[in-house]
């Protein structure tokens, strides 16, 4: 199925060349995971890995819990041990790519510098995207993005001060908890119709809402932010229906997208702006490869490619795509289930694959709005294809078991429509079966 | 040579005694609710399941962990949370597909099974030896092995 | 510890939940569940209330080992006055709801008054909260325990509830827990209902801890574990054959009631014994049998879960009985069989599901039922009284009518539900009812076993094979033989097994790890866990307090010495056939020793020196 897909050079078996020269642009999940990968499969070698922070590489995951104060910058980074890459003779490059030349193999860096390369694989992630409202540029407005923003963020939380969330996406939630602890009055404001949009469905969606009103978060839905107007000290923040707030801070988290933009003229095919690839990760182009963020990979539920933007697809595409480098077309990439996990304030809700249901398919959902604990699970005939639960924590991955293992639920499906929370029973069933 | 727990539903009464001798030895109280083996009771079948973590080869929980966390015990083979690393984002949980990684919200940590640090005290607490600790390469892990492929039909993307 | 030290006290008048510190003075003396709820229900209500008036109080309490690792460590029990023997009751049950309560804070509930219109209880570790259960009123024990899962959404909450049986005033109505475990005898279920209290459930995530010494409590605890697991009867018998190791045993002996104890012996017990369940059925090859269970923390998993023979009369087009569930103990495989002659195994299993599924004490319905079906014998019962039905004994449809007519209170049910006192009274053959205080024997004839004699005569909640087991000596020789036959020494050996049986039952362990276990077993468990010194010496004392405490409720409750008595039909009728052949039971000549091991009067009353010695409440 993959014949005619960008850059797949069908049956022409290519051999290990050994002191192969691997470079890998971003120094996230995928990038470093490439790059243990790569190491392992080949001693010999030559790695480096170049990344547009300062800071070690480190995980954005952990960004809120730095912001909460649960764990200090180093809590963040990907990896612990001291030298760790310098260990395995993985070099990290702090500069940024600024074009790539696919035909000399090449790359050009903004510190001017120039780095040839044998396989590349681009793993840069994703941007933030900055609304294009007047007054974004305003020093008080801020993404939550970097260790940096992080930084930021810290320094104009403090107690009582009137801060502005935008977007109550994943990001946004996530983050939700740091600044309620810090004491600060939060108006977010999200241009759907209900929290995490992309992730949640209405029910899951509005129970969240009513959970943040409760906790003291004054969530605005279907609102837009007009304006950001200096004031003198707080900034004013216009918001669609006339309404307006005065904030010590604004904080971006409306999106991001692929960042790619290098790559741009450089005959890398890319797709809304992300790096389009074949199930064995590679680009258009035979010898880059695109993981992570960055990548347009293949989803396991719908066969379609796709961006997600998650930690696990991450690393499975920097393991995937450092396999094929080592050894072009050794490893075919199933798909990755799209799944996320989000704590709001405490309150944990996940999603998983097909989670807004197929045509055709059934649906079961168990709710408890007192208790803000909800289930939903989509069936595509006797088989579970996706998930939305709220308040639940314990067993959830078996949703990620049962979707993945494209387990046939027989009776068990009656039995799961009836009672949504008996999939870990339902999985033991038909998995031991 | 790596051990490995051994489960064998046939012979469990359901008795939580396992569940009892976990928690106590990771929690210091008596708490199936805080156990990382967990007893299912199927009562319609009449049957009583033990399951835990299978220290599987995949090893989903440790790759989807964002801050390392997660790492294996060379001399058990089990993937071990390092509390004071552990951020509690909960990638783990969902990334698991056998749902025995959990997030414990008294602690803001994931818990799964270590095997006690090569004395699993589940294994020793078990009066039918449905849960046995034995040699990784005895047929009960196989078993379990068979079992863990099932679900895993990305394994052939791993390494 | 290992007491939470909080009790939980609800009040059903007037809606109030109130947490409260434990007595631990009285848990000093009275250890916790039997002992120490009776305290509270000593000190708290008046013994001569009505049983099903606000009241009375109803408790349910956990022992200081409840929720440990001790194997059996899982029980709870219910005290209240009795509906059935105006007596005091306590009800031990099993399964997971007492461990639950447990772990979820709490040593003890206390419920008192009376709700205006149906109510339920849910915990959920330190809240409790009331809420309406009109909706619940009316439904199965299994209806309503499938209800609150679905409300609660939680399937690890644990119910305990009062079936339709219960509603209609049964007096034996039980409170049946985790589906088929129950607090059975005594009509315990019975108050639960008449407080319009239709069930408790609670989930508890806070364990149990606070051992006092943990290494040497997790030794002792992995010590003991293996000697019930190296013991015949607790290793092997109960795992594989459950209770119902009993039917053929104690049927070779000649101590089988049967027919309403007109017979020691019975010929369909091989039918409905714990070899016969293991039998693979015609129809589809599969054994009554599926599994052995265990309750929460039982290394022993005496529990039997079963099916019924989906084409069997009794289920027919009914799938909701099709699935495994509580299968036949001793005790109800012999009051649903050899009492009523009945040898139909899945008439007997179809019968125990339903006295689960709306709760009723399966020994005081079998043998009410028995008793019937000798009043029909003798023509004091007609069709004409039943509406029809055929009471013969042995009859399967009989039974069967009998179980769903009682379940729901309907027309002879009512009756039924009345047990057999008021049953026989009624149909004026009052010697017919095969009971003390009210409630009937369970599964020992005292004929062939004469230390059950005295046992049923003198057990504080009425007829009871759970007060002292001596069977475990009379049969099984534990801990010593003695023979069955002999009066002789029995007065002793009753009070010995009364005195233990009352500190296990006070402990939060099961009476079942005796054939293994001695107090020699379980006081270093209890030493290493809780707060104090506990040696065997004390246990006992303990015991003996709690034995003397309930005597001395029930007394002031109005019974006497007179009510420490048999039926005639056991103190006149000899045993026709087998061992016991021409015997009667002896208990004249064991029971002025009793009262005087006792420290009692002669005619039964607790002296003064008595209640100073362990210091009773006045």
């Amino acid at each position: 199925m993959d014949a005619g897909r960008p850059g797949d050079p069908g049956n022409q078996a290519e051999i290990l060349v050994a002191g192969m020269k691997h470079v890998i642009v971003g120094a996230g999940p995928a990038g470093v995971v490439a790059a243990e990968t790569l190491r392992k499969l080949d001693p010999e070698a030559e790695i480096a890995m170049i990344g547009d922070e300062p800071e070690p590489p480190y995980s954005r995951m952990a960004i809120p819990y730095l912001l909460s104060d649960h764990i200090d910058e180093a809590g963040t980074y990907l990896r612990k041990q001291p030298g760790h890459f310098v260990h395995h003779s993985i070099e990290v490059v702090a500069d940024t790519v600024a074009s790539v030349d696919t035909r000399d193999k090449q790359l050009w860096l903004t510190g001017g510098g120039a780095v040839s390369y044998d396989r590349l694989l681009v793993a840069t992630g994703s941007v933030p995207i900055l609304p294009p409202v007047s007054g974004i540029d305003h020093e008080k407005v801020t993404n939550c993005w970097t260790l940096e923003d992080a930084r930021k963020i810290s320094r104009g939380c403090a107690p009582g001060a009137s801060v502005v969330l935008i977007g109550a996406g994943f990001i946004g939630c996530i983050i939700l908890e740091a600044l309620v602890s810090a004491g600060v009055k939060l108006t977010v404001i999200e241009m759907g119709n209900r929290m995490v949009p992309r992730m949640l469905d209405e029910t899951c969606g509005a129970l969240l809402e009513r959970w943040c009103g409760e906790k003291g978060v004054n969530v605005m839905t279907n609102a837009q932010v007009e304006a950001i107007e200096d004031a003198g000290g707080p900034v004013k923040v216009r918001i669609s229906g006339g309404r307006e707030v005065n904030a010590e801070l604004v904080i971006s988290a409306a999106g991001v997208r692929a960042n790619a933009k290098f790559l741009e003229g450089s005959g890398v095919e890319l797709s809304d702006g992300a790096v389009v690839v074949d199930r064995h990760m590679c680009s258009s182009v035979p010898g880059i490869y695109a993981a992570g963020d960055v990548a347009c990979g293949r989803d396991f539920s719908t066969g379609e490619y796709s961006v997600q933007a998650i930690q696990p697809t991450a690393v499975e595409h920097g393991r995937v795509a450092a396999h094929n480098m080592a050894n072009h077309g050794s490893v075919t990439h199933p798909g990755s289930v799209l799944m996320n996990i989000l704590d709001t304030i405490g309150l944990i809700s996940s999603s998983y694959g097909q989670w807004q249901g197929v045509e055709g398919g059934d649906t079961a959902t168990l709710v408890d709005e007192e208790a803000f604990r909800y289930i939903q699970l989509q069936f595509d005939g006797d088989r579970l294809v996706g998930a939305n639960t709220l308040g639940l924590t314990q067993h959830v991955g078996v949703i990620r078991g049962l979707v993945q293992g494209r387990f046939r639920l027989g009776r068990w499906k009656d039995r799961l429509m009836k009672n949504p929370l008996l999939v870990m029973e339902a999985y033991l069933a038909v998995s031991q079966g | 040579m790596l051990r490995s727990l051994s489960i064998d539903a046939e012979k469990c009464t359901g008795c939580l005694q396992c569940e009892m001798a976990c928690s106590y030895e990771n929690e210091g109280v008596f708490n199936p609710a805080k156990s990382r083996i967990k007893v299912f009771t199927f009562h319609d079948e009449g049957r009583f399941v033990p399951y835990t973590c299978t220290q599987c080869d995949e090893a989903w929980c440790l790759h989807a962990c964002p801050v390392e966390a997660i790492v294996m015990n060379k001399a058990t083979g089990a993937m071990e949370v390092a509390d004071s690393v552990c951020v509690g984002c909960k990638v783990c949980t969902i990334a698991c597909p056998f749902g025995t990684v959990n997030y414990n919200q008294d602690t803001g940590k994931v818990i799964k099974c270590d095997l006690c640090g090569g004395d699993p005290k589940c294994a020793e607490a078990c009066p039918t030896d449905a849960i046995v600790y034995v040699d990784a390469d005895a047929t009960g892990l196989d078993k379990m092995r068979a079992w863990a492929a099932k679900t895993d039909n990305a394994a052939s993307a791993r390494g | 510890m290992s007491w939470t030290k909080k009790i939980l006290r609800v009040n059903l008048t007037n809606g109030e939940v109130a947490e409260e510190p434990l007595n631990m003075d009285w848990a000093a003396q009275y250890i916790g569940q039997r002992g120490l709820g009776t305290r509270y229900l000593v000190e708290e209500t008046d013994p001569t209330c009505d049983a099903l008036g606000a009241d009375n109080k109803l408790i349910f309490a956990t022992g200081p080992l409840t929720g440990t690792a001790v194997s059996t460590g899982g029980r709870y029990s219910v005290i209240c006055k009795s509906p059935l023997t105006g007596a005091v009751a306590c009800s031990n049950s099993g399964g997971f709801f007492g461990a639950e309560l447990k772990s979820a804070g709490w040593d003890m509930i206390i419920f008192e008054g009376k709700a205006g219109s149906p109510v339920r209880l849910h915990i959920e570790n330190e809240k409790a909260e009331i809420i309406p259960a009109d909706d619940l009123w009316g439904k199965t024990v299994w209806e309503t325990d499938k209800l609150i899962h679905a409300a609660v959404q939680d399937p690890q909450v644990r119910v305990a509830a009062v079936g339709r049986s219960a509603e209609a005033g049964c007096l034996y109505s039980a409170i049946i827990n985790d589906l088929h475990r129950a607090a059975g005898r005594s009509g315990v279920g019975t108050v639960m209902a008449s407080k319009n209290l239709k069930a408790v459930s609670v989930r508890g995530t806070r364990g149990v801890g606070n051992i006092k010494d943990p290494v040497r409590f997790m030794k002792s605890v992995a010590e003991q574990k293996q000697v019930l697991a190296e013991n015949a009867v607790t290793g092997q018998g109960l795992p594989a054959l459950g209770t119902q190791v009993l039917m053929n045993v104690i049927n070779e002996v000649g101590a089988l009631p049967t027919h309403n104890m007109r017979d020691v012996q019975f010929e369909g017990a091989n039918n409905i014994s714990g070899e016969a369940m293991l039998e693979a059925r015609e129809s589809d090859g599969k054994p009554n049998l599926t599994t052995n269970a265990a309750c929460f923390g039982c290394t022993i998993a005496c529990g039997r879960i079963s099916t019924i023979d989906k084409g069997h009369f009794t289920v027919e087009n009914k799938p909701e009985y099709w699935g495994n569930s509580g299968g036949l103990e001793y005790e109800a495989a012999w009051a649903l069989g050899a009492a009523t002659g009945v040898d139909d195994l899945d008439t007997l299993t179809y019968a125990n599901f339903v006295c689960n599924e709306d709760g009723m004490d399966p020994i005081s319905f079998g043998a009410t039922v028995g008793a019937a079906m000798d009043l029909f014998d003798l023509g004091a019962i007609t069709t004409e009284d039943t509406g029809g039905m055929d009471l013969s004994f042995g009859s399967s449809e009989a039974l069967a009518w009998c179980v769903e007519k009682v379940a729901a209170g309907e027309g002879f049910g009512k009756e039924i539900g009345m047990g057999s006192k008021k049953l026989c009274e009624k149909y004026g053959h009052p010697g017919l009812s095969m009971s003390v205080k009210g409630q009937e024997f369970p599964a020992y004839d005292p004929r062939g076993i004469q230390g059950m004699g005295l046992t049923y005569a003198t057990s504080n909640r009425g007829a009871c094979h759970l007060r002292s087991y001596t069977v475990a000596s009379e049969i099984l020789g534990i801990p010593e033989k003695t023979d069955p036959l002999e009066t002789e020494g029995k007065a002793g050996l009753v009070k010995a097994f009364q005195d233990a049986t009352a500190a296990v039952d006070s402990m939060g362990l099961c009476v079942f790890t005796t054939f293994a276990w001695s107090l020699d077993n379980m006081a270093p468990q209890m030493d290493a866990a809780c707060d104090g010194e506990w040696t065997v010496e004390r246990l006992v004392e303990a015991g003996e307090r709690v034995w003397n405490l309930e005597r001395d409720y029930n007394m002031k409750a109005g019974l006497t010495g007179a009510d420490d008595n048999l039926p005639a039909r056991l103190l006149k009728e000899a045993a026709k056939t087998g061992p016991a052949e021409g015997k009667v039971c002896g208990l004249d000549e064991m029971l002025p020793e009793y009262y005087s091991l006792r420290g009692w009067t002669p005619d039964g009353q607790v002296t003064r020196e008595t209640r100073q010695k362990f210091s009773l409440p006045a």
